[in-house]
């Protein structure tokens, strides 16, 4: 069986195709060198003048787990808004559900007809790393993975406290990135979940915990080193301190200098882009930001777009969701300390054209992705559901490909916003081989998907093609053809063939004496064994459809 | 048949019997079943598990084989346009088939314990709540406020477990208990937590009611001893057992407390504990959350999920069902009446006084087959561990097989 898609047009940034023409074979799920003559090709696909890119990866949509779950059930109501229509409404493609808190299955079906072939949850919370997984198994089409979230927990900030060593550190991120099922670590507002337990309200990147009197630097410190010295591909996931709150931009910058150097990665930094210029005492810091980000060759980021209309935002940082609670819309929000492990926030939003802040936001979210150079280490997310459901992917694609287009919506915003920002005064359009670095070569070099994000020989066949059109909208809206592990899934936007992805996990080796402490920490302090908080292999990959693939860890770099 | 018990035995164990799902059991295989970490509620349960029990399906209250069965309930669906899946006394994989089968079957759903359930859910719909879970409370709580339950006859080793703890990780004196409202107190809640309510704002008139005025049975004075209790609290608590609040618009009096709680949020932390019930109404609500969007009471037409918390309760629907599917695997709970063809799906230990069309035994989740459940916090899933070689069936594998001979 050998499928042949000929005389597509390539944007494969990993071996820098811009739109060569060139043929690519499939054989058992893989991309395969061109066969021998004898070698018989089953099917063939003519895609003369077609746009073929790897499938898209999202590494970051909150997809699955307890926040999520609890989004769907507070809101009913937004099931109802699958067929959303209102104008300021991000409009992608009649059938596209705008849901911002879609079921499992729908997750799947929707991120695999925008030609997305897999999605990465970034906040998993060790303790419920069961259900996390539990709806990602029933999240079809896809490949999936998850960031465990540390940095919070009561384990870890005591062995701060007591001073353990790096080693010791290391040694349980790695078993908690085995027992988790996970393939990179995430931090939430460090320290600032576990203060809030004790009344604290905010916290600073140099404000001591009020319990153990650490700050979030040293754990940014502690954590970075972890996965870095553990060899993790994906550098530490972070969500820094005060997000949202006017003036966190120089919590932001002064976050990237936390790791001394070592790769971190800074999450829906949009949100953490907040000057207090101005009348409002809010303003657009992105252009500081930005030029960080240029000068800090070791920092990454994902914008996390904010798109106007109905959302929810669904966050770890219960700390900072609880300020948030007070902009609730729908007025309604779930907060939660949960296990001594970490915590969620869920509060839903409304983004308003017309409204200064909302407006701003959606700036600042477009001024970073136009003022940050280099497209590898700037990733397109919204943060799925938080700035918008990942569903308007499409409309902001548009955004930063079409200047006109972009310009035409800016002047729809808020007019004391506009006085604010320099958006129109940047006139970068990103190209298709942009596009294809953001969402698919970029992505997979992160978080060190080797044989994903690329149409290399050897690379699995998760393959999208489209055709190109000048909206690019709609063009992103509705691929002609998605390829998942060399099977045709969608064709015109359309699924014809259910497949269940698999779970991406990375299994550092450590020392299994950590487990000697973390019984004793379990018996007296939880309220589980030890033996239960680990998720075996089985439960992912024994009902026939999930299946779980380890990626090695990088050389190891002292 | 008698199921043979695995030699492995003895063995630490998850206990589904209720919702604290503690899994520090230690299991024999001689009797007493439990040698270790004991309580009513697990003892009861698997006793009647592992008691000898008749494992034979039946059609019309005739024994037949598993496949003659399970052709009848098939038979039953696909003569029927609404059927009703009730009772739903399981866990996440059973539930799983279940979903698939409603989907296909456009069945409504509705769990034997939702009357409960439903109240904290409109009141979560309605305006949020801020909640924690039972680690946070075994290690922070120093106030715990119980609100229309002991807490004890529900989850017996709750005060055990959580409360009597000597091993924290932060120091705190010994929990102080308030009860509110307990047995037929209950109906009187409604006042008490407005006045509770009302107190928090100083400006209040009621603040200025002589201190041996009585609200809802209670006076002044302690109302307010109680807020003084919760402000000054580092961490207190707030346990509401929904089930208990037995009167009409009750999801008003839950919103009430959960309004308290986060009126005291302002200025100190203090966080909701719900409860459950059991038989598993913390994971099937998860279950159909994530796979339909909606959590019970909801239903599935041509494929399309729909919710309505108020008219597809079982007892709504039974009027209007024209067949019923009954699922409880943990407990031998029997179905309702019901004029429609009835299939009954669950615990070996049934006894029946109006036989139901169909009868599947199946196994007990987490003596006779593995599977996964969530904790009364909904925060934490457990896995559950299979006890024993058993012929009997699990329930997803019964709906598998039904779902396969639907046409």
């Amino acid at each position: 069986m050998i499928t042949l898609l000929k005389n597509g047009r390539i944007y494969d940034p990993t071996s820098g195709k811009d739109g060569v023409v060139q043929d690519i074979y499939i054989k058992n799920g893989r991309i395969i060198a061109k066969p021998s003559a004898s070698e018989k090709i089953t099917q063939t696909y003519d895609l003369t003048g077609k746009v073929v890119m790897a499938g898209a990866i999202d590494m970051h949509s909150h997809i699955g787990g307890g926040k999520v779950n609890i989004a769907r059930m507070m809101l009913p109501e937004y099931q109802e808004t699958k067929k959303y229509t209102e104008p300021e409404a991000h409009i992608c493609t009649p059938s596209c559900s705008h849901n911002a808190t879609p079921s499992a299955t729908d997750t799947g079906f929707r991120y695999i007809e925008m030609g997305y072939t897999a999605a990465f949850e970034p906040a998993l919370m060790p303790v419920n790393a069961r259900q996390t997984h539990l709806e990602m198994a029933d999240t079809p089409m896809i490949d999936k993975g998850g960031y465990a979230m540390l940095g919070n927990d009561d384990y870890f900030l005591r062995m701060l406290t007591a001073k353990k060593d790096q080693k010791a550190i290391n040694d349980y991120v790695a078993w908690i990135l085995n027992a988790t099922q996970s393939i990179g670590i995430k931090v939430v507002n460090p320290g600032g979940i576990n203060a809030f337990k004790f009344n604290q309200r905010r916290l600073d990147l140099d404000e001591n915990n009020s319990h153990y009197q650490v700050t979030p630097r040293e754990i940014l410190k502690s954590l970075s080193t972890a996965v870095h010295q553990l060899g993790i591909a994906k550098p530490l996931h972070v969500h820094c301190n005060n997000l949202g709150a006017a003036g966190n931009f120089q919590t932001t910058l002064d976050t990237m200098s936390a790791s001394d150097g070592v790769p971190m990665h800074l999450t829906h930094i949009q949100f953490h882009s907040y000057g207090t210029e101005g009348d409002k005492k809010f303003s657009s810091a992105a252009a500081q930001i930005s030029e960080a980000l240029n000068k800090n060759k070791h920092i990454t980021a994902d914008v996390g777009q904010i798109l106007f209309g109905q959302t929810v935002t669904a966050s770890g940082d219960n700390m900072m969701q609880q300020l948030n609670a007070k902009h609730a819309n729908p007025k309604k929000s779930v907060i939660m300390d949960i296990e001594c492990d970490a915590g969620c926030g869920v509060v839903p939003f409304r983004y308003k054209d017309q409204n200064y802040v909302n407006a701003l936001q959606w700036a600042i979210g477009l001024e970073i992705f136009l003022s940050v150079e280099d497209p590898w280490r700037i990733f397109l997310t919204t943060d799925h559901p938080n700035g918008a459901p990942f569903t308007s992917y499409p409309h902001l694609i548009r955004l930063l490909m079409d200047k006109t287009f972009r310009n035409e919506a800016f002047a729809k915003l808020n007019l004391d916003a506009q006085a604010m920002s320099n958006l129109t005064s940047l006139d970068r359009e990103y190209s298709l081989y942009d596009i294809a670095i953001m969402t698919r070569a970029g992505a997979a070099n992160l978080i060190g998907l080797n044989d994903r994000g690329h149409l290399g020989v050897g690379a699995g066949a998760d393959i999208t093609i489209y055709t190109d059109q000048a909206d690019r909208e709609a063009m992103f809206a509705k691929p002609d053809y998605v390829f998942k592990d060399g099977e045709l899934v969608v064709k015109d936007g359309k699924v014809v063939k259910v497949v269940w992805g698999a779970t991406h996990t990375a299994k550092p080796a450590f020392d299994i004496a950590v487990e000697k402490d973390l019984k004793d920490y379990f018996d007296k302090y939880h309220t589980m064994q030890l033996d239960s908080f680990k998720i075996n292999d089985d439960e992912i990959s024994n009902d026939g459809r999930g299946s779980i693939i380890v990626h090695e860890n990088k050389k190891v770099s002292h | 048949m008698k199921p043979s018990i695995n030699t492995t035995l003895p063995i630490t164990h998850c206990c589904p019997a209720c919702g604290l799902l503690c899994d520090d059991l230690v299991l024999n295989s001689t009797s007493p079943v439990i040698i270790k970490n004991a309580c009513v509620k697990s003892v009861s349960f698997f006793e009647k598990a592992f008691a000898e029990s008749t494992c034979k399906p039946s059609v019309a209250g005739k024994p037949t084989d598993l496949n003659s069965a399970i052709q009848a309930a098939a038979n039953i669906l696909n003569k029927a346009s609404y059927p009703l899946f009730a009772g739903l006394g399981t866990e996440v994989q059973g539930m799983r088939s279940i979903m698939r089968l409603a989907e296909k079957t456009s069945a409504t759903l509705d769990h034997m314990h939702s009357e409960g359930t439903v109240r904290n859910t409109l009141a979560m719909q309605n305006s949020g709540w801020q909640t924690t879970t039972l680690t946070e409370i075994k290690n922070r709580a120093d106030v715990i406020l119980a609100i229309g339950t002991d807490i004890v006859s529900s989850y017996p080793r709750f005060f055990e477990k959580l409360v009597l703890n000597t091993d924290t990780l932060f120091t705190r004196p010994k929990p102080e208990v308030i009860y509110l409202g307990l047995a037929e107190e209950a109906v009187k809640l409604p006042e008490i937590m407005n006045t509770l309510n009302a107190l928090m704002n100083a400006k209040n008139p009621l603040n200025k009611k002589p201190d041996n005025d009585i609200i809802g049975g209670v006076t002044i004075a302690s109302l307010k001893l109680i807020l003084e209790k919760l402000k000054a609290a580092k961490y207190g608590v707030v346990v509401w057992s929904a089930s208990a609040l037995k009167f009409p618009q009750a999801e008003l009096t839950v919103q009430s407390i959960t309004q308290l709680i986060s009126k005291l949020n302002e200025s100190n932390r203090v966080a909701g504990l719900p409860l459950n019930s059991g038989d598993g109404d913390s994971s099937v609500n998860n279950t159909s959350t994530w796979l339909s969007g909606y959590p019970t009471r909801n239903r599935f037409v041509n494929g399309h999920p729909e919710y309505d918390a108020y008219h597809f309760s079982t007892k709504r629907q039974l009027v209007s069902s024209d067949a019923l599917l009954w699922v409880s695997t943990f407990n031998a709970y029997l179905p309702p009446d019901s004029e429609a063809p009835t299939i009954v799906i669950g615990h070996p230990d049934m006894q029946f006084e109006k036989q139901p069309d169909v009868f599947i035994p199946v196994g007990i989740p987490g003596v006779d087959h593995v599977g996964t459940m969530f904790r009364m916090d909904s925060s934490v899933a457990m896995p559950l561990k299979k006890l024993r070689e058993t012929e009997l069936p699990s329930l997803s594998d019964v709906i598998c097989q039904i779902e396969a001979k639907l046409s």
